[in-house]
C-alpha cells in the first residue's frame, strides 16, 4: 500500500501509472467506507444541526415552527421545574454510584483472581447479572425491594433493622438504583479482572522477597498497573450516567403504579423527582409536552455534557486512536 | 485472552503432606487460612448476584393470593403461570418484533461496519483520525441527543412511526461502537496477510473477505452479541417509535406494560421478567468466550 498522504510542493510530478493507482485507492477508499459515511451525516450530522435550529423555534410538531430566540434556553435554565433537580442528582450519581461501582468492580476483580476453587461458578455467578436486561432487571429489583411484600424488607424485618422505602422514598430511590448498578458489575469485573492479570508476577514475588505484606503489595504493585484502566472505569461511569434512562424511568413507574404502555401519562422522577435524569427531560418536554425547542435545549446541554467526558476520555490516550503505522 | 479464563498459581491449594518441618506446616496454615477467607467473602459475594435471581424465579411460581404475602417460599408450584404468561395476548408478538429487530438489526450492523472498520484500521488517507473521533463521539452520545430530529424524520416525512423500521434501517449505515470495536480487533491482525494476497492478485475487498474475516471471527461473534443484546434490551428505541403501535412492541417495552396490566400480581409479573431474561441467560452460556473477549477489547486492547 502506497501512502496517500503526502506533501504535494517539490515533488516530481507523477507518473500516469501513479496517478490512476492514487485515483483508484481513493475510490476504493469512498467504496468502503460508504455505508459510514452516509449513516454518520443522515443519522447523526444532520439531526444535530436540526436540534441547534430547532432549539431556537416554537414547534409542537403540527403547526409552524416560529423563530423566537433564546426563550426555549432561559425557559429551561430559570422556569422548567425539572431541569435542576435532574442535573443535581446525575451529580449525585456520579459521586456515589459511579465511585462506588468503581470500588466494587475492582474489589469483585480481585476477589475472583484469588478464588481457587469453583472460580468457574464465581465468575459466572459475578457476572450473569450484567446481561439481564435493563427493563426485567429493574422490575426484578423493583419487586425485591418493594416497601409491602418485597422478600428484602422481608428479612431485613426479621433481623429487626430498618425498612427503607427504597423506589417509594426520595431519599431511597437513588441508593435503590445504585444497589441495582452494582448488581450488574459484569463489565467492570472482567475489565478489572484482565489487568489484574496482567500485572507481571515477578512484581508480586520481588515485593514479597523485600517483606512487603498484602496492603503494600497492593499500593506499590497493582495499583501503579491498573491505574490507567481504573480512570478508564470512572470516565466510562460518567459518560453511562450521562445516558441513564431506563432504569430510573421503569423504577419510578412501576412503583408508582402508572400503567406502563401507551394510555396514561407518567411525569418522570417519582418518587418527588428524586429519579429523574437529563435523558428523560428530552422525553418529557418533546414527547409529553410536545415542546420540541425546549427538548432541543436539554439535548445540547447532554451533547456538551458527554463530549466534555469523551474528550477526557480521549485526552488520556488510552490507544483509542492508535494506529499501527 | 486467553490466559483470561485459566487460573493463575499464586497460591498453592491447602493439601497435607507428610513429614513437614514445623515452619512448612505454619504456611501451610496460612494458606489454609487464607484459602478460608477468601471462599467466604466469594460466597457472600455470590449470594449478592445469585439470590435476587433465585427470589425472582421462587415468586414467578407462586399462587396468586400467596404473591400477595410476606412468604418467601412457594406453597405450591404454579409452574402453569409462565404459560398463562405466554399466552397473554401480544406476548409472542412481542417476541417476534424483538428477534426481528435483533436478529436483522445485528446481521445489517455486521454487513455495513465490517468495511468501515477495515479502512479505518488498515486504509492512509486524510481525515482518517478525524473519523476515528467522530466514531468514538457517536458511539459516547446519549440516543436522546438526536432523537427529536431523527423522530421527525422518520414519523412526519416516512411516516414510519408505529413500526421497527426506524430502529433497524440505520443499522444498514454502521454503528459506531462496532466499528469501534472491529477497528481494534483488526489492528492486531499483521498486515502482511493481507500483503500477501494482494501479491497472488486478491482485490482488497477479496482479500478482506477470503483473509481477514477468517482471522476476525472471535472479534465478529462478539460484536454480534453485543449488538443482538443491544436491541434485545433497547427500551428507548421502541419506547419513541412504537409505543403508538402494540402489534409493533418488543420484550422490553412490553414488559413494562404487563405490570400495569396485571397490577399487584407479582407472580405474573416475575413470570414475565424470568421469560425475558431467559434468552439472554442462555444465549450466554452457549457464547460465554465471545462475551468476556468483547468486554475486555472494549476497555484494555490498543
Amino acid at each position: 500500500m502506497t501512502a496517500t498522504t503526502i506533501a504535494p510542493a517539490r515533488r516530481p510530478a507523477l507518473s500516469e501509472g501513479l496517478r490512476r493507482k492514487r485515483r483508484q485507492e481513493r475510490l476504493r477508499n469512498l467504496a468502503f467506507l460508504s455505508p459510514w459515511l452516509i449513516g454518520v451525516s443522515v443519522f447523526f450530522l444532520y439531526p444535530l444541526v436540526s436540534t441547534v435550529y430547532f432549539s431556537f423555534m416554537k414547534y409542537d410538531g403540527f403547526t409552524a415552527p416560529t423563530w423566537v430566540g433564546l426563550k426555549n434556553w432561559t425557559y429551561v435554565f430559570t422556569d422548567y421545574p425539572f431541569f435542576w433537580p435532574a442535573l443535581r442528582n446525575t451529580l449525585w450519581l456520579v459521586i456515589v454510584m459511579v465511585t462506588l461501582r468503581v470500588l466494587f468492580g475492582l474489589g469483585i476483580g480481585l476477589l475472583i483472581t484469588k478464588v481457587k476453587t469453583g472460580a468457574g461458578f464465581f465468575r459466572t455467578a459475578f457476572y450473569l447479572p450484567y446481561l439481564a436486561p435493563p427493563v426485567a432487571a429493574t422490575m426484578a429489583f423493583a419487586f425485591l425491594l418493594n416497601p409491602g411484600t418485597g422478600p428484602v424488607n422481608n428479612i431485613l424485618g426479621s433481623l429487626g433493622l430498618p425498612q427503607p422505602g427504597w423506589f417509594n422514598d426520595p431519599h431511597w430511590s437513588k441508593p435503590a438504583l445504585t444497589l441495582l448498578a452494582l448488581w450488574g458489575i459484569g463489565d467492570l469485573m472482567v475489565i478489572f479482572m484482565a489487568s489484574l492479570l496482567d500485572v507481571p508476577l515477578e512484581q508480586y514475588e520481588a515485593a514479597s522477597l523485600d517483606g512487603a505484606g498484602w496492603w503494600q503489595r497492593f499500593k506499590f504493585v497493582t495499583m501503579p498497573n491498573i491505574q490507567p484502566i481504573v480512570l478508564f472505569a470512572v470516565i466510562t461511569g460518567v459518560i453511562q450516567t450521562m445516558q441513564y434512562y431506563t432504569q430510573p424511568l421503569v423504577a419510578g413507574k412501576v412503583a408508582s403504579g402508572v400503567i406502563g404502555g401507551s394510555g396514561q401519562q407518567f411525569e418522570p422522577g417519582y418518587p418527588e423527582k428524586s429519579t429523574l435524569t437529563l435523558p428523560q427531560l428530552v422525553y418529557h418536554l418533546g414527547f409529553q409536552r410536545f415542546d420540541t425547542g425546549g427538548a432541543c435545549v436539554i439535548a445540547l446541554v447532554l451533547f456538551g455534557l458527554a463530549m466534555v467526558f469523551t474528550a477526557f476520555l480521549m485526552r488520556r490516550g488510552s490507544g483509542f486512536l492508535a494506529t499501527d503505522d | 485472552m486467553s490466559n483470561l479464563l485459566i487460573d493463575r498459581e499464586l497460591d498453592v491449594p491447602p493439601a497435607t503432606a507428610p513429614g513437614l518441618t514445623a515452619a512448612g506446616r505454619a504456611v501451610r496454615r496460612t494458606r489454609f487460612l487464607n484459602w478460608v477467607a477468601v471462599h467466604a467473602v466469594a460466597v457472600a459475594a455470590a449470594l449478592f448476584f445469585v439470590l435476587p435471581f433465585v427470589f425472582v424465579f421462587l415468586t414467578a411460581l407462586m399462587s396468586d393470593q400467596q404473591a400477595l404475602t410476606r412468604n418467601l417460599w412457594p406453597d405450591s408450584w404454579h409452574w402453569e403461570n409462565l404459560r398463562t404468561v405466554w399466552e397473554t395476548p401480544g406476548f409472542l408478538t412481542w417476541w417476534k418484533n424483538t428477534l426481528l429487530y435483533a436478529g436483522l438489526g445485528t446481521a445489517l450492523t455486521l454487513l455495513s461496519s465490517i468495511p468501515v472498520a477495515y479502512a479505518l484500521a488498515r486504509f492512509k488517507f486524510r481525515g482518517r483520525n478525524f473519523a476515528m473521533l467522530l466514531v468514538i463521539s457517536t458511539m459516547m452520545l446519549p440516543p436522546q441527543v438526536v432523537i427529536v430530529p431523527m423522530y421527525l424524520f422518520w414519523a412526519k416525512q416516512l411516516h414510519l412511526s408505529g413500526t421497527l423500521w426506524p430502529l433497524i434501517i440505520p443499522m444498514a449505515f454502521t454503528d459506531a461502537f462496532s466499528i469501534f470495536l472491529l477497528r481494534q480487533f483488526l489492528l492486531t491482525i499483521p498486515k502482511e496477510y493481507v500483503d500477501a494476497a494482494k501479491v497472488d492478485g486478491c482485490s482488497d475487498f477479496r482479500a478482506l473477505v477470503r483473509v481477514i474475516l477468517p482471522m476476525a471471527k472471535p472479534a465478529i461473534a462478539a460484536v454480534a452479541l453485543f449488538q443482538f443484546f443491544y436491541c434485545w434490551n433497547d427500551y428507548f428505541g421502541p419506547q419513541i417509535y412504537a409505543s403508538e403501535n402494540p402489534a409493533a412492541w418488543t420484550l422490553s417495552y412490553g414488559l413494562e406494560s404487563f405490570k400495569g396490566a396485571h397490577h399487584t400480581n407479582w407472580n405474573l409479573t416475575m413470570a414475565a421478567t424470568l421469560l425475558v431474561m431467559a434468552p439472554v441467560i442462555i444465549l450466554f452460556f452457549f457464547a460465554q468466550k465471545a462475551f468476556i473477549e468483547g468486554v475486555t477489547l472494549t476497555g484494555v486492547k490498543g
